[in-house]
């Protein structure tokens, strides 16, 4: 028995941290937010359409989060899920928490658990030509599998990914270029997951998963969300205790109340209790453990409940500056509140557990049914 | 990571199991918590430490297996899995004996740990006193030296000592320097409750049972030997005493696993109510991350770290958890809940567990100014 991160995971890890420390700022974020920046117009190689009214230094804030993205892709975070030969780090399930927490605090908006976790090992099992640009960073992908492709299905990045996974009629996995999809763009809370909404039922796009095999991606893409989620509620309450023990009122730090000790004791337990859950879930998949379901709902719910309860006492420890966007809070609240419910909520997971604890004649006629099954 | 068991680990399991099945006392004893049950539960630890169960983890010298912490938590898994009687021995073995292999001479350790492995003695632990609850550093107790005897005199009273009218000894921490304040002047002492100047008297806890007493000491004299530490420093030896019953060694995961299980099928049992699921749902995962927090905190140890503070974050977890369960249960039960029984008995107990080793409200204070750094009031 041991329970600790690996070596080469943990290097990954601290890899991704310090390129991310340094360049994955807030700034950043908010260059990639509508209005400070409009979606490329370019092709699947993410090249050309530069932002006309210019983000980051006049980059466009879309590009220079791509930047980023391609020095992650550098160090081998796109491909830690795909085999040496196919030029990828040939890690297994393990290595996915400890980087995606990071991504997760560091708030850097692309669609990351759906490239790394989910799509680079689909792309490279089926050889597809997409697959150098995924792993080089040139090209981001998207997913969206809890729902089956259809008119109305809103898909994150839909607006700015250059490839689109999705489950298609009989529950295989379809890749898409975006440019073959009729999507609309939905304004949403989180700006920067540039939001689209299918307008029709998709058609064409490489199959890359038979129905059979497409567990198992959904599986990872719940694992990732939720290692993403408690790096955000880290990073929520690392914001807050700074800001208490700094803020003064009555002639006090804030933070030397209880009340507000307290509520932020509680945040912290729930963020240290997720973060084992989730590093758990990624064994259990890595070596295919009779009950990996079942320890990824439980890493979810874990998750999703840390991140929106730190959301909720971080805004409130932090008093009316937390209620503005001047501050650099909502941009990881926002984040959270978009991850929660996505590959599954905490109540979706609760009632699958529950249905593999014998607790409810409902059907979820797939594992990874609607969530709404 | 690795959370599968080694060949020797799954040997170790096997045998504690096959043990247990053929051992465990059927039907379950009375409350260790009333003088008859308490009885009863003596005779049973003294099997364990007949088979070498009591104390898994202790040398063998002093009656243990040597096993490591991973068959420590095997072993208590299958001893909540087997519905095995609580130990009323805990406070001696999960809380005294971790300090005293830490702080004790060797003289100490064996003389004492051995007839504490055996249910020889009985250790009741001596804190709170009436006017020293959560501020344990407030305590007034003290202790005067006695040249002539070669030893100190203990005065005051302590109280809500769990088990204390059924134990032998107590361990305590008691003021040595009347000069000195708060954490400062204090030192640990083991005390024989036999002694001439004890008077132990029981009374109920919230459940009914004689579990608690007070501990008026009146001259009672304890020799040299028995101070635990250094004259003048027991408050970090009590730290570490009370680090043991907030996390790991007092409140294994396999407890609320097991719990959670019984909620569960509490729930299939019944009538279904979908409304409640998600909260059986909800302390079955609650559960299962405590038990994953602990392989995480488990391999920490093994590397050298010592939990430190990081022990109120499993306070906090296992006695909100314990007390959500059980509300829980007894929505189940509806009705049912206000006849007496193990689930009703066991909602009582529950709220026993926000309070006892350092209040939820003093472990929130210790984990954000501690663990978060926030600035002390």
């Amino acid at each position: 028995m041991r329970f600790a991160v690996a070596e080469d995971a943990a290097a990954l890890r601290d890899a991704a941290e310090a390129l991310l420390a340094a360049r994955a700022t807030p700034a950043l974020i908010r260059s990639a937010w509508p209005g400070a920046a409009r979606p490329e117009q370019g092709g699947p190689s993410g090249k050309g359409g530069l932002d006309e009214k210019g983000g980051l230094d006049g980059l466009g804030g879309l590009s220079a989060v791509r930047a980023v993205w391609r020095g992650l892709a550098g160090i081998g975070v796109t491909g830690a899920l795909v085999a040496d030969a196919a030029g990828g780090l040939g890690l297994d399930e393990n290595a996915l928490p400890p980087v995606l927490t990071r991504i997760g605090h560091s708030g850097l908006p692309v669609p990351a658990g759906e490239t790394v976790a989910v799509a680079a090992p689909l792309l490279a099992a089926a050889g597809h030509p997409a697959l150098p640009d995924v792993l080089s960073g040139a090209a981001l992908v998207t997913a969206q599998l809890a729902t089956p492709a259809a008119a109305g299905v809103l898909v994150p990045f839909g607006q700015t990914a250059d490839y689109v996974l999705l489950r298609a009629g009989h529950g295989e996995l379809r890749v898409y270029e975006r440019g073959e999809l009729e999507a609309a763009p939905v304004a949403a809370v989180d700006g920067s997951r540039w939001l689209a909404r299918l307008a029709a039922k998709p058609s064409g796009g490489v199959l890359v998963a038979e129905p059979d095999g497409a567990a198992a991606p959904w599986e990872r893409g719940v694992l990732a969300a939720a290692a993403l989620l408690v790096g955000l509620a880290d990073r929520m309450l690392s914001m807050t205790v700074d800001y208490v023990a700094g803020r003064r009122q009555f002639g006090v730090p804030v933070g030397s109340f209880q009340a507000v000790k307290h509520r932020l004791a509680d945040a912290h337990v729930a963020v240290e209790f997720a973060r084992p859950a989730v590093l758990a879930a990624g064994w259990a998949q890595a070596s295919a453990a009779v009950d990996a379901a079942g320890q990824t709902s439980v890493a979810k719910v874990l998750a999703s409940d840390a991140a929106t309860t730190v959301a909720r006492a971080a805004i409130q420890c932090h008093g009316a500056i937390g209620y503005t966007t001047e501050y650099d809070l909502h941009l990881f609240a926002k984040r959270a509140w978009a991850l929660a419910p996505s590959w599954g909520s905490a109540g979706w997971h609760r009632r699958r557990l529950a249905a593999s604890l014998g607790l409810t004649k409902l059907c979820l006629t797939k594992e990874w049914s609607e969530p709404d099954g | 990571m690795d959370l599968t068991e080694s060949p020797a680990e799954q040997a170790f399991r096997g045998e504690a199991r096959a043990w247990l099945e053929a051992n465990v006392p059927r039907p379950a004893l009375p409350s260790g918590d009333t003088r008859e049950g308490f009885a009863a539960h003596l005779d049973w630890e003294r099997a364990l430490f007949g088979a070498r169960w009591s104390v898994v983890s202790w040398p063998e010298k002093y009656g243990g297996r040597d096993a490591s912490l991973w068959e420590w938590l095997i072993f208590e898994e299958e001893y909540y899995r087997a519905a095995a009687p609580q130990r009323v021995t805990q406070n001696g073995i999960f809380l005294l004996a971790p300090s005293l292999f830490e702080f004790g001479t060797q003289e100490q350790q064996d003389r004492i740990l051995p007839r504490m492995a055996a249910g020889q003695e009985l250790w009741a632990q001596g804190w709170s006193e009436p006017a020293a609850g959560s501020d344990l550093a407030g305590i007034t107790s003290r202790a005067e030296r006695d040249e002539a005897a070669g030893g100190w005199r203990l005065y005051g009273q302590k109280t809500w000592t769990t088990r204390g009218a059924f134990c032998t000894h107590l361990f305590g921490l008691f003021r040595t320097d009347p000069r000195a304040e708060r954490h400062r002047g204090l030192t640990y002492f083991l005390v024989d409750l036999r002694s001439p100047g004890v008077e132990v008297r029981g009374f109920e806890r919230l459940d009914g049972d004689e579990g608690f007493a007070d501990v008026f000491l009146d001259g009672a004299f304890v020799p040299e030997r028995d101070v635990l530490g250094e004259v003048g420093h027991g408050w970090p030896v009590a730290m570490a005493t009370t680090g043991s019953e907030r996390g790991l060694t007092l409140r294994s995961p396999s407890r609320f696993v097991t719990a959670a299980n019984r909620l569960v099928d509490l729930a299939r049992a019944g009538t279904l109510d979908g409304g409640l699921h998600d909260r059986v749902v909800q302390s079955w995962i609650e559960a299962r991350a405590y038990h994953l927090f602990t392989l995480e905190q488990v391999t920490a140890i093994v590397d050298g770290a010592n939990p430190g503070a990081r022990s109120s974050l499993n306070k906090l977890f296992w006695s909100e958890l314990d007390v959500r369960l059980h509300e829980t249960a007894m929505e189940l039960l509806g009705a049912d809940a206000e006849a007496d029984g193990p689930w009703s008995r066991g909602f009582e107990f529950s709220l026993a567990g926000p309070i006892y080793a350092g209040t939820n409200e003093i472990q929130r204070n210790i984990v954000a100014e501690r663990l978060l750094g926030l600035p002390r009031a």
